[in-house]
């Protein structure tokens, strides 16, 4: 709504303004002590930044490079030998543009955690193939949908869009009815989808 | 793909699908053989890609609830359910118990009315015509009973975040347990038909061999881990909307071959039933909805929250950016994970074996490509 007021218009007393609602007791980032923290506080140093718990689930947030190296000390040394899914957010306006995120599972400990990285467009985060075979398909969909490529990952291309596409569709600026209009017209031969 | 084949053989690639019939939808898999033996697959999926990500991130919490039905379509109660209890854990928030109880019910017929398209289709694969008319049968008794409650039979949008829209209907829990009182005895039917069958057995056994390790290396959950010797199901592991409660057994087998996991999806059938019927005796009275804004806005935060469903793990990850919309949702589909150990399973095997072992996945392409 535009903020000059037209002639002849009653004024009214604003609005106060929509609050976020405010969040329930206990619903808040809490620090995340215990055994296997200190294991890794021991191994990986300031390269862990944070270990949070968030409404019952614990996450770490560590720089891009020591990621793969966790991943594979929590397989060798804490059991995490599941690894649950990959996946990424994108936040446009930062610096760092992605939100890498590995979910973690360990059969012995029944436990889940969540590891965290933050890393810029056009940086190549090392891929985790070689320590899980399930990252293979969960990271080419990252790709694919994000255009973050993994270093030394063995079949690095697309999955679900089309070989040929421009454009990855889950990054905040790809609108929602967006498609690649070049590669509709020669592969189904109309000149738009929409 | 460089796939090591004999010298004195030339290497054929065959296309199966994406319209063949037992590619369970549109799935096409690029085979490269020896005679009629695999050395190597590739997957081509995306044919149903439909880009449920991104319209989860330009709808309100509530408007993006019916588009997860959608995923899997054969038990959209399960995707429903897993993706209310993400945004409730998101809002900080649990739906009362009736609503619990009543969402362990309909989950539970909804996994039975998942197996048995499975194994109807899954035994026409194979040749045995037969079980798709039985299991026809009883999967129709369980749609009329979501029909009844919801007014839908697939695609349900059985559940709200918070709670339910509806409550049960009149002569609910006397239907539900007719079923459960008939229900077994059909499991016992199908089981005549194919469990001691010599021509079931032969084709089965021994094909499509997956242990347990390559299970945890794949990433594969579901039925297929517990064929492998796994006793794991995560309404045991870490239990939600009050699994804990009943009493009920994690059926498993240990060689991880094909009929290792038509016996554990038989075995889970009955005790899916099992929970069934102790959930309907002991609904409990109150009310269906717990104290929900109109609007959901959940505060800043990040979740993620998975449940089983018929195919194994279903996880949403959730970001909330204190909006009206996801930030983003992720969904991580037990379909596309489990898929991805065809090509482990299918190598050496023969082409006709292929067919056994993309039926044995029990993948919905809708929810491989979501």
């Amino acid at each position: 709504m535009p903020d000059e007021k037209k002639p002849g218009e009653v004024s009214r007393p604003a609005a106060p303004p929509q609050a976020a609602p405010k969040p329930p007791a206990g619903m808040a980032v809490t620090p995340w002590e215990s055994e296997l923290t200190q294991l890794l506080k021991s191994q990986f140093g300031d390269q862990i930044s944070e270990f949070s718990i968030y409404q019952g689930q614990e996450f770490l947030v560590a720089v891009p490079e020591a990621v793969i190296p966790i991943i594979e000390f929590l397989k060798l040394e804490a059991d995490f030998d599941y690894l649950v899914d990959v996946t990424a957010v994108d936040y446009p306006k930062r610096e760092e543009r992605f939100d890498l995120v590995y979910i973690l599972y360990s059969f012995a400990r029944n436990q889940r955690i969540r590891i965290k990285t933050r890393i810029k467009e056009g940086y190549r985060p090392l891929t985790a193939v070689d320590v899980h075979l399930t990252a293979n398909w969960l990271e080419r969909e990252v790709y694919d949908m994000f255009g973050i490529e993994f270093a030394g990952h063995p079949d690095m291309k697309r999955i679900l869009m089309p070989e040929g596409w421009h454009g990855h569709p889950l990054r905040k600026d790809y609108a929602i009815t967006q498609m690649d209009n070049e590669w509709v017209k020669e592969n189904v031969g109309i000149e738009s989808g929409q | 793909m460089a796939q090591p084949t004999f010298l004195d053989s030339t290497e054929l690639v065959l296309n199966m699908g994406p319209q063949h019939p037992s590619t369970h939808g549109v799935l096409r898999v690029i085979l490269k053989l020896d005679g009629e033996k695999v050395m190597g697959t590739e997957c081509v999926i995306g044919y149903l890609h439909r880009g449920v990500e991104k319209i989860g991130e330009n709808r309100t919490y509530q408007m993006f609830a019916p588009y997860v039905d959608r995923m899997d379509y054969c038990a959209a109660v399960c995707n429903g359910l897993g993706y209310c209890l993400a945004v409730e854990k998101l809002l900080g928030v649990e739906a009362p118990p009736r609503a619990q109880v009543i969402r362990v019910i309909l989950t539970e017929l909804n996994r039975l009315s998942s197996h048995l398209v499975w194994l109807g289709t899954h035994a026409l694969d194979i040749g045995a015509l037969t079980p798709l008319f039985y299991v026809m049968r009883e999967r129709e008794d369980t749609l009329n009973i979501l029909e009844k409650y919801c007014g839908a039979r697939l695609t349900t949008h059985a559940f709200r975040i918070g709670g339910l829209q509806y409550d049960i209907y009149d002569g609910f829990e006397q239907e539900i347990l007719k079923f459960c009182d008939m229900f077994p005895s059909k499991v016992d039917e199908y089981e005549e038909l194919l469990t001691n069958n010599r021509m079931w057995v032969d084709r089965l056994t021994n094909i499509g061999v997956l242990n347990a390790d390559d299970c945890k290396a794949y990433g594969v959950t579901g039925p297929m881990l517990r064929a492998a010797g796994v006793k794991w199901d995560i309404r045991k592991a870490m239990p939600y909307s009050g699994y804990d409660k009943y009493d009920f057994e994690i059926p498993t087998r240990t060689n991880g071959d094909t009929y290792d996991r038509y016996m554990v999806r038989v075995q889970e059938m009955r005790q899916s039933t099992r929970i069934i019927r102790q959930a309907v005796q002991d609904i409990p009275p109150g009310p269906i909805m717990a104290k929900i804004p109109k609007l959901i806005k959940p505060p800043v935060g990040e979740v993620y929250v998975s449940i089983e469903a018929a195919k194994g793990e279903l996880g949403y990850y959730i970001v909330s950016d204190g909006s009206t919309h996801p930030y983003r949702v992720r969904v991580r589909p037990p379909s596309f994970v489990n898929l991805q150990s065809l090509d482990k399973m299918a190598r050496g095997a023969l082409i006709a074996d292929v067919v056994a072992v993309i039926g044995t996945i029990d993948i919905v392409l809708g929810e491989v490509d979501r």
